[in-house]
């Protein structure tokens, strides 16, 4: 070891060589940290450079721009005006609102299966379980998290779909519900782990004085817990959102993928990832449809980005909540 | 309200509660039946090691576990320095309140909130456009494209980006395990810093990182979204000759096979043999990942 046994008062030469190259350790070290905030800067600017002829190459801008992306068009003379998503015709039509509706529709069904589920079995696991079970419970739904979405979409696919139909009686057999049903199997597992540790980050303190005024364990659990740790519940319901809209491979095999702008969860739903997916190969690269399947990309970006710092700023009031008062 | 129908609300909820959690296995465990029971049978020696054959109606899988197995290991080498070193960074060099740090940490967590068809899109504009087009411009000859186009480094190199945040969650979470006193008592004793985290924390939180590894291959292994236009292949003849080439891959095998089969029929056993290897690949390593995990966590607070 280069320096042991020197006097620290008198820098030597190799202690000065010593202190130069732990500077360089922690300035490479610094830099390497920095790959992380390169990393999401990278891929906005990167996403939205591709979508960006939609705004200024005069040729994409003949096929499309913002207003026939979001309003009704009328397509031909004298009909009304309506919404189409039709990238693969004599006249384009790129309008994104299909596809917001048939996202809607699937996350719907995924947000309305997996909320309850999902924070109930939280509370269960964090309040009612013996701690035997709750040591299995909670990796075994974390497993959950680990299958492939491939393999929840092939599920969906050749499963749900077949099981869905025969009980409901669908008439076409891909759909929002089978998608968002087996959507609800990724979402259930972020929202269960996210509420979970909300709910036992909620100090013991909380929960003896309440039993010790009297309350029951279920209504300590239901009013005094979950109200506690109501906002890191909050974060895991808009945590398991974003992942619901920007999940892809389980709606590209399980939603039917028709662009229709309809309100029954019984038709087929193109969703936005599913969109990408499904024409990125097949388009010219830098034409106006290349351009806005990477404007779509943008629009997740955001979206997925609003919702994180939502989520983040709900967690910290829990910290800061839990920190104030334990 | 008395105290027998408190009594009788509360079993009630207890047992709503319950049944959500029971559902939720259930899912698991009945995803899990179907797969062993329409695969397992399926999968012999012969199936993981022959090449698809007659328009994948026949044949095995082996070019696609041999793809999904390289594109993994070069994500791998891809990801665990700069995961490593940017947990290390948080957790053992950043100051205190250090507004760097904070941004770091914004930014990982918005990292691992993306979609995963975003990171396709990202990894076409920059990888395969972006530097691939400038290799291309600086390297190939005018008009060809060598570099620019969809290869196996490219998807790798995605994934790498995707799995960044897994490695860093874990690693820290390694790094948190390991007591102040060992660092204090390296330090008190003339080591260096770098000293100090090479000899003393990294070893200690060694079986974390391993854990940020396995959950990183795990994930990387199963994502399709995002090496659609990265790199992948529907059918090669050929075993990918080099990091330019494409592959095939176990994920994208399956959406194939569900998806695009000319006869549903025959290649019904294929995909679910394929479907099984592959779940069977991710769970393996996601069990070792939570087994280790689990015993560090325990060390962890024994040690608090």
């Amino acid at each position: 070891m280069a320096g042991t046994g020197e006097e620290a008062a008198r820098p030597s030469p190799s202690m000065r060589r010593r202190q130069v190259r732990e500077a360089a350790i922690q300035a490479v070290i610094t830099l390497v940290a920095l790959t992380g905030i390169a990393a999401v800067v990278l891929i906005f600017v990167f996403v939205a450079r591709e979508a960006l002829p939609i705004f200024t190459s005069p040729e994409v801008g003949k096929e499309t721009d913002l207003a026939r992306m979001f309003l009704p068009q009328a397509w031909r003379a004298g009909r009304p005006a309506f919404f189409s998503w039709q990238p693969v015709s004599d006249v384009p039509k790129y309008s994104m609102v299909p596809l917001f509706v048939g996202t809607l529709k699937v996350t719907a069904v995924a947000m309305l299966v997996s909320v309850p589920v999902g924070v109930a079995a939280a509370l269960f696991t964090s309040e009612f379980a013996p701690r035997r079970l709750r040591e299995v419970l909670k990796p075994t739904i974390e497993l959950l998290a680990g299958i492939p979405s491939v393999v929840l979409g092939f599920f969906a696919l050749i499963v749900l779909a077949t099981v869905l139909q025969d009980t409901f009686g669908f008439t076409s057999r891909l759909n929002a519900v089978v998608a968002g049903i087996a959507l609800a199997l990724t979402v259930v597992p972020v929202i269960f782990t996210v509420s979970e540790d909300a709910l036992t980050a909620v100090p013991r303190s909380y929960r003896e004085a309440s039993l010790a005024l009297g309350a029951t364990r279920w209504e300590t659990a239901f009013k005094v817990v979950l109200p506690a740790a109501a906002p890191g519940v909050l974060a895991a319901v808009v945590l398991g959102f974003g992942r619901s809209i920007g999940e892809t491979m389980i709606v590209l095999m399980a939603s039917g993928n028709a662009a229709m702008t309809t309100f029954s969860f019984g038709d087929s739903v193109r969703t936005l990832p599913a969109t990408i997916a499904a024409e990125m190969g097949e388009v010219v690269f830098g034409g106006a449809h290349y351009a806005v399947l990477f404007f779509i990309g943008v629009e997740l970006f955001l979206f997925t980005f609003v919702l994180n710092t939502l989520a983040a700023a709900f967690v910290k009031r829990v910290v800061r909540r839990m920190a104030g008062t334990a | 309200m008395s105290v027998a129908s408190r009594k009788a609300v509360g079993a009630g909820l207890t047992l709503l509660t319950g049944a959500a959690a029971a559902l939720v296995v259930a899912m698991l465990a009945v995803i899990l039946v179907d797969v062993v029971r329409g695969g397992a049978g399926r999968v012999s020696w012969e199936f993981l090691t022959s090449a698809p054959e007659e328009g994948m109606t026949a044949g095995g899988i082996f070019p696609a576990i041999y793809g999904t197995a390289v594109m993994t290991l070069l994500m791998t080498v891809a990801v665990m320095p700069v995961g490593v070193l940017t947990a290390v960074y948080l957790h053992e060099y950043a100051p205190p309140r250090s507004r760097m740090a904070a941004l770091v940490r914004v930014a990982v967590t918005n990292l691992a909130g993306v979609p995963s068809i975003v990171f396709g899109l990202f990894g076409l504009g920059f990888f395969i456009q972006f530097a691939g087009g400038a290799l291309d411009r600086a390297l190939s000859p005018p008009g060809e494209l060598h570099y620019g186009r969809p290869a196996l480094l490219w998807a790798a190199l995605t994934l790498a980006v995707l799995t960044l945040p897994v490695v860093i969650v874990a690693t820290e979470e390694a790094l948190r395990a390991v007591p102040r006193e060992h660092r204090d008592a390296s330090l008190a004793l003339g080591a260096t810093r770098s000293q100090t985290l090479a000899r003393v924390v990294l070893p200690q939180a060694l079986p974390g990182i391993l854990t940020g590894a396995i959950l990183a291959v795990a994930r990387g292994a199963g994502e399709v979204a995002p090496i659609l236009f990265t790199g992948v292949a529907y059918f090669l003849p050929e075993l990918p000759g080099s990091v330019w080439s494409q592959f095939m891959h176990l994920g994208y095998h399956v959406y194939v096979l569900a998806t695009q089969s000319p006869d549903v029929e025959a290649t019904r056993p294929l995909l679910y043999a394929t479907v099984f290897v592959l779940l069977a690949l991710t769970f393996a390593l996601n069990l070792v990942a939570i087994a280790i995990r689990t015993r560090t966590r325990r060390k962890a607070a024994a040690g608090h």
